[in-house]
């Protein structure tokens, strides 16, 4: 199978949906290469450069440049999305979502429920999340359990490029407002991608190593660490079942719940601020439901509550660290560690 | 543009079957019968009317938290919008959206919105639609005069001009957004010329005047339909009522309220269609039956629905989960 970057399977997954249906359309800034420019057509393919090539297949009435104007965007493509198109939105940074938020969560997502069920919206926002560039505060959030706190909203994030392509599929075949978050860190990352079209469904943990000794459930960008540490306790006997959730709504609560039944313990890694965030999401989880099974209290890795920092020193002591998670595993298996 | 009498007679209806909704509305709110917060649109009814009497099922409009009026002059069933505004199974939203949030996609009603400026981006997102889809059908979104303060308003007004898109922009300027004058409100002299800036064509008119209403709706959509893109129409009116059914106004003066009741738009409808003899009192007075029939059978049948099954309640958050 052919090896493929993270940014070539979302662009693939784009191009084999608007191939197969002419209602998906993509819009955005920039999308289609910039529009009104001197310069040559596509010049960026977006600032992600996530959509390059697809104004030259698909033209401009369905791959369209906006102005930066996220509120019209957002509304545009809700709107477009209740009324019979298939838009893919790409709100470049996650953090410039702050200004549309009532499009998605008082608009998009309570179409259904409000209207008595009678409503569709098969809205895909793509946006970006995550820390690791020094793009500091306004341009490094990971956002997502803002949306995932919101009925009615689906949200995505792959952490390799197989699952992207798969789990983009299903998001533009989905009838329902999904938030599609890329992490900025895993664009250049290859893995396996066919070239056909495959869907992976909502809902479905993967089980990235399968383990007795402790359950660690980990998000994104996230993964790829805990999978580094995880084969590293595995040469000191410690085996891990790495659960990769892959959508934070719906959650796999089976698989979490299951696993830690049989390994008694669990460290949760996320990128997210710990208030209110997915790691205390999952810890209330299991204690209100898998308590019993606990052998120890659950760990949360996760950054500290303050917003990311621009000095890569600062930056790099925010995320979560191998050195961190790994503490935390040794940690619920009852091993002294030293203090960081 | 002389109007049949068959139009001249739809038009009256549709004016009156809003009046004597919301009149009957009010009256079953102060009885207590009505959960919520009501917002009565009494006194605009020639704006909606004028606007949708040009629009079929096909085309789209997008409404305000006042919105029973568009709901009515757009042809949603009165009966099925009162049980919802009651919370009752068989309302349009089947109970879970009441009186703000009233919508019927086969109609073309993307909704009444709760939220002020909430509505022109989506109703830019149906122009969107239409013109990827190559279809000959417009969207229209009312806004107040609050709603034109609103940023995404001002960015669905420049998307639509950028994209070239069948999007008409009406302006109900009813001189309140919730207690705060326009005059104090809407930093510029006129709503038209403000959207006017955004590279449109727009124009105002007395939303006292039907037949004003009805004339700039009809180039604004005509437009639209032939590919000549958005515009903008400020229709100005009175609104008969508080913001809320409840709200005591104190903020407007006697006179003024004086005066909203002798601007009545259907009674000057009415005035200027027998003066000219193009109705007759009679044929007006049939109306007024039958409308005040629909309206009380519509109470009625509202007061005698259930109210929806407690297993509705986690229903419908997703397509499929």
């Amino acid at each position: 199978m052919p090896r493929k970057t993270y940014r070539q399977a979302i662009n693939e997954a784009l191009d084999c949906e608007m191939a197969r249906d002419d209602t998906v359309i993509v819009i955005g800034e920039d999308i289609a290469g910039g529009a009104g420019g001197s310069g040559e057509d596509d010049a960026y393919g977006g600032v992600l450069g996530v959509t390059k090539g697809l104004v030259g297949k698909y033209g401009r009435a369905r791959v369209i440049d906006t102005p930066i104007t996220e509120s019209a965007i957002m509304g545009a493509a809700a709107g477009a999305a209740s009324t019979g198109l298939r838009p893919v939105a790409e709100l470049m940074f996650v953090d410039f979502l702050g200004v549309c938020f009532d499009q998605i969560f008082n608009q998009a997502a309570k179409f259904r429920y409000m209207f008595g069920g009678k409503a569709r919206t098969p809205l895909v926002i793509r946006s970006m999340i995550g820390a690791g560039m020094s793009a500091a505060a306004q341009h490094s959030q990971a956002l997502h359990p803002i949306f995932t706190h919101i009925p009615g909203l689906k949200v995505v994030m792959p952490s390799n490029a197989y699952d992207a392509k798969g789990l983009l599929i299903q998001a533009i075949r989905d009838d329902d407002p999904v938030i599609f978050l890329e992490h900025k860190a895993l664009y250049d990352t290859q893995a396996e991608v066919p070239d056909e079209a495959y869907a992976i469904p909502f809902g479905e943990a993967e089980f990235v190593t399968e383990g007795d000794d402790v359950t660690i459930v980990a998000f994104s960008a996230m993964v790829a660490r805990a999978k580094a540490v995880a084969e590293e306790l595995e040469r000191d006997g410690i085996e891990v079942e790495l659960i990769d959730p892959r959508t934070t709504s719906p959650l796999d609560e089976e698989a979490i719940l299951e696993s830690v039944e049989r390994t008694g313990r669990l460290v949760v890694v996320d990128e997210g601020s710990p208030r209110c965030g997915m790691a205390a999401d999952i810890a209330a989880l299991v204690a209100s439901k898998g308590f019993a099974h606990l052998k120890a209290p659950v760990a949360m890795v996760t950054p500290p509550h303050t917003p990311v920092p621009f000095a890569p020193n600062l930056e790099a002591a925010y995320l979560p660290s191998n050195e961190r998670i790994a503490a935390a595993v040794r940690s619920v298996l009852g091993e002294t560690v030293p203090a960081e | 543009m002389q109007l049949d009498r068959p139009t001249l007679i739809e038009a009256y209806r549709r004016m009156r079957l809003i009046r004597d909704f919301e009149d009957n509305v009010q009256a079953q709110f102060e009885q207590g019968r009505i959960p919520g917060f009501v917002h009565l649109y009494a006194g605009q009814e020639a704006s909606a009317v004028g606007v949708c009497l040009h629009l079929s099922d096909e085309d789209y409009i997008g409404s305000t938290h006042r919105g029973h009026g568009h709901c009515i002059a757009k042809g949603c069933d009165v009966t099925g919008m009162m049980k919802e505004i009651f919370g009752r199974e068989g309302g349009l939203c089947r109970g879970k959206g009441g009186s703000m949030h009233i919508a019927d996609l086969d109609k073309g009603m993307l909704g009444a919105n709760a939220i002020v400026g909430g509505n022109p981006p989506l109703v830019v997102g149906a122009a969107l639609t239409v013109k990827t889809k190559g279809l000959p059908h417009v969207a229209v979104s009312f806004t107040g005069d609050g709603g034109s303060n609103q940023g995404t308003t001002f960015e669905a007004m420049n998307l639509a001009v950028v994209l070239n898109l069948p999007a008409i922009f009406v302006f109900e300027n009813n001189g309140y957004g919730e207690g705060t004058g326009v005059s104090y409100a809407v930093g510029a002299d006129s709503i038209a010329d403000r959207a006017a800036g955004f590279g449109m064509p727009a124009k105002a008119v007395d939303g006292r005047d039907f037949f004003a209403v009805f004339e700039a709706a009809r180039e604004a959509i005509e437009r639209a339909r032939t590919g000549g893109g958005p515009s903008a129409i400020e229709v100005t009116c009175m609104r008969q009522h508080g913001h809320f059914i409840g709200d005591a106004q104190a903020y407007r003066s006697r006179e003024e309220l004086e005066r909203v009741r002798a601007d009545d738009p259907l009674r000057l409808f009415r005035e200027r269609v027998t003066g000219e003899g193009r109705l007759d009192a009679p044929d007006l007075d049939a109306v007024d039956a039958e409308c005040a029939k629909a309206i009380a059978d519509a109470i009625e049948a509202a007061e005698s629905a259930p109210v929806p099954s407690e297993d509705e309640l986690t229903t419908d958050v997703y397509v499929s989960y």
